[in-house]
């Protein structure tokens, strides 16, 4: 491993591998830390934070579908201040890179998350959620918007130096339009993608099996549609990209990387398998070895079409 | 909490659609409490692709056995397991009975699959000297599961077996069996059932703990899938983590 670099770079952020863990599959890291070693990890991306807490949609919240799963937490967190105070802590004690991802249903308010969170050297880098499908006001909206999402961009942008990062919806007719703004107002990367619309019933009762009707699937169901995606925004716009969306294994992550990735998140299999995170890694790390890569950046893009 | 690579030691039918898998499981084993669950990955593929939550049913030495209904494709899947088949278990999870408070009867109250969790609470009061009554119900004689109880009271909805009528009206008749007495109540089984049973504690002023249940994917407390609303206004606990097992008078059900 030692003399294969794994390291990546996005806009400022440096990350010591490209595997990070999700936004609202690792909580605050305190959990997940019982079961792998944050510091091996290239990084975690919070549970969304939004500026006041949210309890979230009521239950029942998660499905299971075929190779997948639906789920509408509606951003349930502890807000900006308890964040600050409870969970930064610990995040302080693991050596782990800190993306925060944030969650707001105006600007002004993203904007205000952004500047309480500004001071916390640990956070590295913002995630901007403008994607979430499972609130109400703001989120999937913004993500669906053209303008909105350059305003927000550009306003996110305007009031941090951190390495800035929006995370798209895939819920559009062409994500690489999305992408080519966020570059525009001054994106450094963007993360693709959020989850998929969608539903399930139950026969008997008629009824949704989530209580918020629909829900975003995640999943090994949903990997062709994130690799598709990925490769568009590649094939359109230069900006690094954050590949998402059913990664279960290193032959995943690598397929991502191939497609246009810098770096990926995995996310529902932390709920199954809370140590995939380093076992991933591990596997990236052997597959340059067989394949005589030194640098995993070499492979990014690197797709022959 | 930890994953272990289990073994299955036995695989046995309780009842109609019930069975009891023991698998060998040192660490998981030393850990658990009564009340706590496990998360099992049924398969060793993506078909289907969350674990599955479990109560514990019992420890022996090192070995770990739960209680199962074969209702879906997960619990179909682990009732075809043979003996000496690998089993991913993720556990011991949640938080478990509380059974040290100050009492001399323990009165369990079970509906259906809700006996599950009670066979390890059962050994861990026998320990502690304990008083126990068990009322134990189902729709039919089928749904009774009666594995590793202790002094038995049935109810059926249909009166095919015991007391025909609901193990809440059952505790009703047998009230002249409490009162008086120090009675700790532990109720698992559907949401009905503790619902009513949080209310019949609650007017005659017994303490009930009840073990809840809820579709979950991690089983400790990342995914956020499995709040239940709490008293105390807005606010939801996660079945998880917070639970399985509440004080019936902090939640809402």
């Amino acid at each position: 491993m030692s003399n294969i670099n794994l390291s990546v770079k996005i806009g400022k952020l440096e990350l010591k591998n490209p595997v990070l863990l999700a936004s609202g599959t690792v909580g605050y890291g305190n959990e997940i830390s019982q079961f792998t070693d944050l510091s091996k990890i290239g990084g975690i991306v919070t549970k969304s934070i939004s500026l006041m807490p949210r309890k979230g949609n009521p239950p029942q919240r998660v499905v299971e579908t075929t190779g997948g799963m639906l789920n509408a937490i509606g951003l349930a967190n502890v807000g900006v201040e308890d964040f600050i105070n409870n969970k930064i802590p610990f995040l302080k004690e693991i050596d782990s890179t800190v993306i925060c991802n944030i969650a707001a249903s105006s600007i002004e308010e993203y904007v205000e998350c952004i500047r309480l969170l500004e001071d916390q050297e640990i956070i590295k880098a913002y995630e901007i959620n403008v994607s979430c499908p499972n609130v109400k006001e703001g989120g999937i909206e913004f993500g669906h918007n053209l303008s909105a999402l350059g305003s927000i961009t550009n306003k996110v942008r305007s009031v941090t130096q951190k390495t800035v990062i929006i995370k798209l919806s895939p819920n559009v007719s062409r994500i690489s339009d999305f992408a080519k703004v966020a570059k525009e107002e001054g994106a450094d990367a963007v993360s693709a993608i959020n989850t998929l619309v969608g539903t399930a019933f139950d026969i008997w009762t008629r009824k949704p099996k989530i209580k918020n009707i629909t829900g975003g699937l995640s999943g090994p169901a949903i990997k062709p549609v994130a690799l598709a995606k990925v490769l568009e925004i590649s094939r359109n716009v230069n900006i690094p990209i954050i590949g998402i969306g059913g990664i279960m294994t290193w032959q995943d992550a690598i397929e991502f990387i191939i497609a246009g990735a810098t770096a990926i998140e995995i996310g529902t299999v932390n709920f199954i398998n809370p140590s995939a995170g380093t076992q991933i890694i591990q596997g990236i790390s052997d597959y340059c070895t067989k394949q005589s890569i030194s640098n995993i950046n070499e492979v990014t893009a690197s797709y022959q079409l | 909490m930890l994953i272990e690579n289990a073994k299955v030691v036995s695989l046995k039918k309780i009842t109609g659609k019930i069975f009891l898998i023991k698998v060998l499981s040192p660490q998981i084993a030393s850990l658990a409490k009564p009340g706590q669950f496990c998360n099992i990955k049924v398969t060793d593929n993506l078909l289907p692709l969350l674990r599955r939550p479990f109560s514990i049913c019992n420890i022996n030495g090192d070995s770990v056995s739960f209680l199962f209904d074969t209702h879906g494709e997960g619990t179909k899947l682990l009732a075809g397991k043979k003996k000496g088949d690998a089993l991913d278990i993720l556990g011991p999870l949640g938080n478990g009975f509380n059974y040290e408070s100050d009492f001399d009867l323990a009165v369990i109250v079970a509906g259906g699959m809700g006996s599950a969790p009670f066979p390890f609470l059962i050994d861990a009061l026998k320990k502690r000297r304990k008083n126990i009554i068990c009322i134990i119900g189902g729709r039919n004689e089928k749904d009774i599961i009666t594995y590793g109880m202790k002094n038995i009271f049935l109810s059926t909805d249909d009166g095919s077996n015991g007391y025909n009528g609901n193990v809440i009206q059952l505790a009703a008749k047998l009230k002249d069996k409490f009162v008086g007495k120090k009675v700790q109540f532990f109720g698992c089984g559907p949401n009905a059932m503790l619902k009513a049973l949080k209310e019949f504690c609650a007017v005659n002023n017994f303490n009930c703990q009840v073990s809840t249940e809820s579709a979950m994917a991690c089983g400790f407390g990342i995914c956020q899938g499995c709040p239940i609303p709490a008293v105390e206004e807005d606010k939801y606990f996660l079945v998880c983590k917070d639970g399985p097992v509440f004080n019936s008078r902090d939640i809402i059900l």
